[in-house]
């Protein structure tokens, strides 16, 4: 049944990632299976040809180890000066990072991927170093060999018996834009050896000898070629899918690697994760912690966390769950997340025959789930990981104080029930005696669990057979019936601590996870009635640091992106303000526990809410193994989460806030101006009125009296059309121009602005020319109509009165172009803009009436219409205005015509 | 019906207004009734029997608009109105709600006494009570044979330009709102439509006027609609 629709997860995956790519730099890796194939060589080659091409390179860092030809090949490439590093009286040359992103070429040469940085640099890894590259857009060339990739790290040690340290992630390999593979066979690397061509590192070279091995060689290059092989199969799958090519769209269940304490785990998720890598799936790694668990040593949960931290790195979703029976928390975790396929490792080969591996019993418990054995891997995989900086510093346990008073309150319930048991001799049977005894332990069991019931049983029936089972006051015992009870006695006490220890244990996890619901509800809660981005610091700030026991501090960004903690408990180390700001631009957590400067004290999350990231959250727990646990981990995630939540929801209430208080000016603003329009308006009708209907009085006016009231009535219209501009003026100005937009044919507009200014244009001839398949546009057909009413104006203010004006458009682009033109004076030469602004004028002290408003009222119609006006210069004679109006998609006429 | 002197009725609440239009309309032969309020406007209206009413927009103790339909519910007399607002909705709202003219003050006695005219004369002569022919320019309607002429020859219009040309040529002089020409030619479905009509009012002037760019007869009223002048 294969299912035929794409995968939205990984579709929407896939567009992230392009997203990414956008702005995200190429990364091409030449691939080898050992040193001496020739990787720096092709990668250089492959560099000068993207110089020679004109491409911006730079070399980051190239080791050539001294050989000439290499060297030849970096002459002539620009270097990148290397970063100095004092460590322990001796100086390290390292990549520059920073100096490379400062340089930032379109494309970069930074030599072994594998590297570790000296101690100090930003990132401890170079991989992580090329990220930070590659996110930030430049494209990196990178070499690496076979045996440094994480999955395969420990099949190649046990292939060569050379133990590599540094390693990559395997998911970054996969992620690369190109994997070039750069192969020789095994008889020409071994003729280069011997010719010294290949270098080797110092604390190889004693095993060289083991290494440089024709088998070791023919098997180191199979791997390469095979796990190119699962690129370029990767790539393919991706342009299946891209195109929509059917058939790879399969439900895909995920792989689930369960891990232990046991020094295997990291060889088991190692072969997890390949697997997984072969098989193109997901996959989790989980550790189910049970009551016998926790009474694990130390060191060895540490190791676990470190298993799950190097799953992770692995690409592995974690997590640690808890339960008394691991096989059913499996089970269910599998059933709960689609996981199709477990991987154990093999557990002790069988002690007892009864007893069940663990395969076994998953696959009794769920018959649909493959189980996947794997063999448990050489001794030496179980060596810790490379040391990681001063997590985990040696705690005293808390509870060796208290056991021992457990042990102690045991031994006096013992010494009474014997006293009491010797009371009641004198009245009772030796059967019901044991009773008492029996009591004891059930209870001690019940109250101190598994240890103190074992400790009274063995007291108890020492007790009691020394002093009340014949013979008394000797160890001996006649009966052989009383093997009976010694032996209930003792199987008594150890299923009740058993009871008691599992259900104290369930009972601790019920409530550390209704303490983790309880923090989260309160908190929640706490974050919600707040008003005010400082509240929200500070409540956060308090409440954190309670609930994790850390030191806690909320930075948040000013206007200049720059962080800052508003608090009292704010950061005074620079570095770490440094580490936070970091954080805040990419948007990735930083610091102790992850891949960015993880030497810091602190952890620093993003605050990431909805919109964008809100800030940084900064912890430091005074328990630094808090920040391997996945769990705690996620709490504090979680915590962040609810806090860049509350940040934003603030931050919207100030921008509603904002909005309101806009739009109540906006409104006083509309009203203050309709009053003053309707005040100076009404005047002036009155004024206009009274002056025209003065030639209508009786008895006739007089020849000069009628002109005068003429003359009134032509200034009053003056008047009129200056106020109505101050009042457009003033109505645009006070805030965005509110378009009425509609479809509109141009030669409408023209004829209505036409009729208008008719009067005003006298004897000045107007022709109009427009196309005869001129779209209708969307505009506000009154300010349109507007703005050719003022140009046209202009023309009849500025020309002579027989001139000739022409009224053309055509479309452009994806614009209407209208022009106005005449054959008058012409607009003065560089005063083409001036003339746009407000209360300019063609020239200075002139009779022709206006205060220079018209042509600035144009600009702002026009512009919030998204078009462009402008007075056409270097015109022989004349002066032309063009505006133009952004083409729409029409609406469809014809249907009008039913 | 033909009064030797016609009444007008002028509701309007500026006095100097009122002045100015009694002083127009006294001049061209009116009787002038004045009032300031909107109630003593209906009452006037029904007992005064004006054969024109000058309306004021805005009145102190009501709106003209609500004035208009409580008047159209008994009366068909014409009414005119002044509008002080640069907002074109309120006049669409008034000619909607059965004004036939408007005018955005401030206004000239000139344009005051030519709209006076104009209402009055399609109220005494309604556009094919007489003669099924029509005139306008150099072109002549026959609405019963539905044909059109322009200087003389025949001119084509679809069954749409045709209905539309009607409903101008009916209501000659008066300002038609975009709403009320998509309702009697496109039908109530065609109402939101409003560049239907400006499409076809394109395809009219090309047809029947000299500059379609610069019409004499087929006027635009921007934002508020369309007027066919004679």
């Amino acid at each position: 049944m294969a299912e035929t629709r794409p995968d939205p997860d990984a579709l929407l995956a896939r567009v992230k990632r392009e997203e990414l790519g956008a702005v995200r730099g190429r990364l091409k890796i030449f691939f080898g299976s050992s040193a001496g194939v020739g990787k720096t060589y092709a990668m250089l080659l492959a560099a000068r040809r993207m110089r020679d091409e004109g491409r911006d390179v730079v070399v980051g860092i190239v080791e050539t180890h001294g050989r000439g030809e290499t060297a030849a090949l970096v002459e002539g490439l620009e270097p990148l000066p290397r970063k100095e590093i004092d460590h322990k009286d001796r100086t390290l040359t390292e990549f520059d990072i920073d100096a490379a992103l400062a340089r930032r070429p379109q494309l970069i040469l930074v030599d072994e991927l594998a590297h570790t940085n000296a101690p100090g640099s930003r990132h401890p890894k170079r991989w992580q170093d090329i990220d930070e590259l590659l996110s930030n857009g430049v494209d990196v060339f990178t070499t690496l060999n076979v045996q440094h990739l994480e999955s395969l790290n420990d099949v190649v040690g046990g292939i060569t018996g050379v133990k590599v340290w540094e390693t990559v992630p395997d998911t970054f390999f996969d992620d690369a834009d190109d994997v070039v593979l750069v192969d020789i066979p095994a008889e020409e690397l071994l003729a280069r050896l011997k010719e010294g061509k290949v270098y080797m590192p110092e604390q190889a070279e004693r095993a060289a000898g083991n290494f440089f091995r024709k088998g070791n060689l023919m098997a180191l290059r199979e791997l390469a070629l095979r796990r190119t092989a699962d690129v370029v199969e990767g790539a393919v799958q991706e342009y299946r899918a891209d195109k929509a090519i059917g058939g790879v769209w399969k439900t895909q269940p995920r792989l689930l690697c369960c891990t232990g304490p046991d020094p295997g785990s990291e060889h088991v998720v190692r072969s997890a994760a390949r697997m997984a890598g072969q098989l193109g799936v997901e996959w989790s790694a989980v550790y189910v912690e049970t009551p016998l668990l926790q009474r694990l040593l130390p060191e060895k949960r540490e190791r676990i966390l470190r298993v799950l931290k190097l799953a992770q790195d692995l690409g592995a979703h974690t997590a640690i769950l808890t339960g008394g029976d691991v096989c059913q928390e499996i089970v269910d975790h599998a059933r709960a997340g689609n996981f199709g396929t477990v991987v154990v490792g093999r557990g002790p080969t069988r002690r007892l025959p009864w007893r069940r591996t663990m395969s076994d019993a998953i696959a009794a418990a769920e018959d649909t789930l493959d189980v996947l054995e794997i063999g448990r891997g050489a001794r030496e995989s179980g060596t810790p990981l490379p040391a990681r900086p001063a997590i985990a510093p040696a705690e005293p346990s808390p509870k060796a104080g208290e056991r021992r008073a457990r042990y102690l309150w045991t031994m006096l319930a013992c010494v009474a029930t014997t006293a009491s048991a010797a009371i009641l001799h004198r009245y009772f049977d030796l059967a019901n005696i044991v009773m008492v005894f029996l009591l004891t332990v059930v209870l001690v069991g019940a109250r101190w669990g598994r240890g103190p019931a074992v400790l009274a049983a063995v007291v108890n029936v020492l007790a009691f057979d020394f002093f009340f089972v014949p013979p008394r006051f000797s160890f001996a015992v006649t009966d052989v019936q009383y093997l009976l009870t010694f032996a209930v006695m003792l199987a008594v006490g150890l299923v009740t601590g058993q009871l008691t220890a599992g259900v104290r244990f369930q009972a601790r996890v019920a409530g550390h996870r209704e303490e983790r619901a309880r923090t989260l509800y309160e908190f929640a809660r706490e974050l919600s009635g707040l008003l005010t981005t400082g509240q929200v610091i500070e409540v956060a700030e308090d409440f954190m640091s309670r609930t994790f026991r850390a030191n806690v501090s909320i930075l948040v960004p000013d206007e200049g992106e720059r962080l800052a903690s508003p608090t009292a408990r704010g950061m005074r180390n620079p570095v770490d303000v440094a580490a936070a700001q970091w954080s805040y631009d990419r948007a990735e957590p930083a610091g102790a526990g992850t891949d960015t400067l993880p030497a810091n004290d602190f952890l620093f999350l993003p605050l990431k809410a909805p919109m964008r990231t809100r800030g940084v959250l900064a912890i430091r727990p005074e328990r630094s193994r808090d920040l391997m646990i996945p769990e705690q981990m996620r709490q504090y995630e979680t915590f962040a989460a609810l806090t860049a939540i509350a940040l934003e929801r603030v931050h919207y209430v100030d921008v509603a806030q904002d909005a309101l208080i806009k739009i109540e000016s906006e409104r006083l603003r509309n009203s203050l101006l309709s009053a003053l329009s309707h005040d100076l308006r009404t005047p002036l009708a009155v004024l206009l009125g009274l002056s025209e209907s003065m030639a209508l009085t009786q008895p006739a006016l007089s020849a000069q009296q009628a002109d005068i009231a003429r003359t009134i009535g032509e200034e009053v219209r003056r008047l009129i059309a200056l106020v109505n501009n101050l009042l457009d003026m003033a109505r645009i100005q006070s805030g965005e121009v509110r378009l009425n937009l509609d479809w509109h044919p141009l030669e409408e507009v023209i004829g209505s602005a036409l009729r208008a200014i008719r009067p005003a244009l006298g004897d000045r001839r107007v022709a109009v020319e427009l196309p005869p398949d001129l779209p209708l546009v969307s505009m506000d057909a009154v300010l349109i109509e507007r703005v050719l009413v003022n140009l046209l104006e202009n023309v009849s203010k500025y020309t002579p009165a027989d001139s000739r004006v022409t009224v053309s458009a055509r479309t452009s682009g994806g614009d209407l172009e209208v022009s106005i033109a005449d054959d008058g004076p012409g607009v003065p030469t560089g005063k083409e803009e001036a003339i746009f602004e407000k209360f300019a004028r063609g020239e200075k002290e002139t009779a022709t009436p206006g205060v220079g408003l018209g042509l600035a009222i144009c600009r702002a119609i026009v512009e919030a219409h998204k078009g462009r006006i402008h007075a056409e210069t270097g015109r022989a004679k004349g002066a032309r205005f063009v505006f133009t109006l952004p083409l729409g998609n029409p609406p469809d006429v014809k249907a009008a015509s039913a | 019906m033909n009064a030797p002197t016609p009444v007008a009725l002028l509701v309007e609440d500026e006095p100097q207004i009122r002045r100015f239009v009694r002083t127009a309309l006294e001049a061209e032969g009116w009787t002038v009734h004045e009032t300031g309020t909107m109630k003593q406007g209906l009452i006037d209206a029904g007992t005064r029997k004006p054969d024109l009413l000058i309306l004021d927009l805005g009145l102190p103790d009501g709106d003209g608009v609500t004035f208009i339909r409580e008047l159209r519910g008994w009366s068909a007399l014409p009414v005119i109105v002044l509008s002080a607002r640069m907002g074109e909705s309120d006049k669409i709202e008034a000619l909607d709600a059965g004004a036939d003219d408007y005018l955005t003050k401030p206004f000239g006695v000139g344009e005051l006494l030519a709209r006076v005219r104009a209402t009055l004369r399609r109220r005494h002569h309604p556009p094919g009570s007489a003669s099924p022919v029509f005139h306008f320019g150099e072109v002549e309607v026959d609405t019963e044979s539905r044909t059109v002429k322009r200087k003389g020859e025949a001119v084509h219009l679809t069954p749409v330009e045709f209905r539309l040309l009607s409903l101008l040529i009916a209501n000659v002089g008066k300002v038609l709102t975009h709403r009320h020409i998509l309702r009697e030619v496109w039908g109530p479905a065609g109402i939101e439509h409003h560049h239907y009509v400006r499409v076809y009012m394109g395809h009219l002037r090309q047809k029947l006027e000299d500059d379609p760019a610069q019409p004499r007869h087929l006027l635009t009223e921007t934002a508020v609609g369309y007027r066919l002048v004679a």
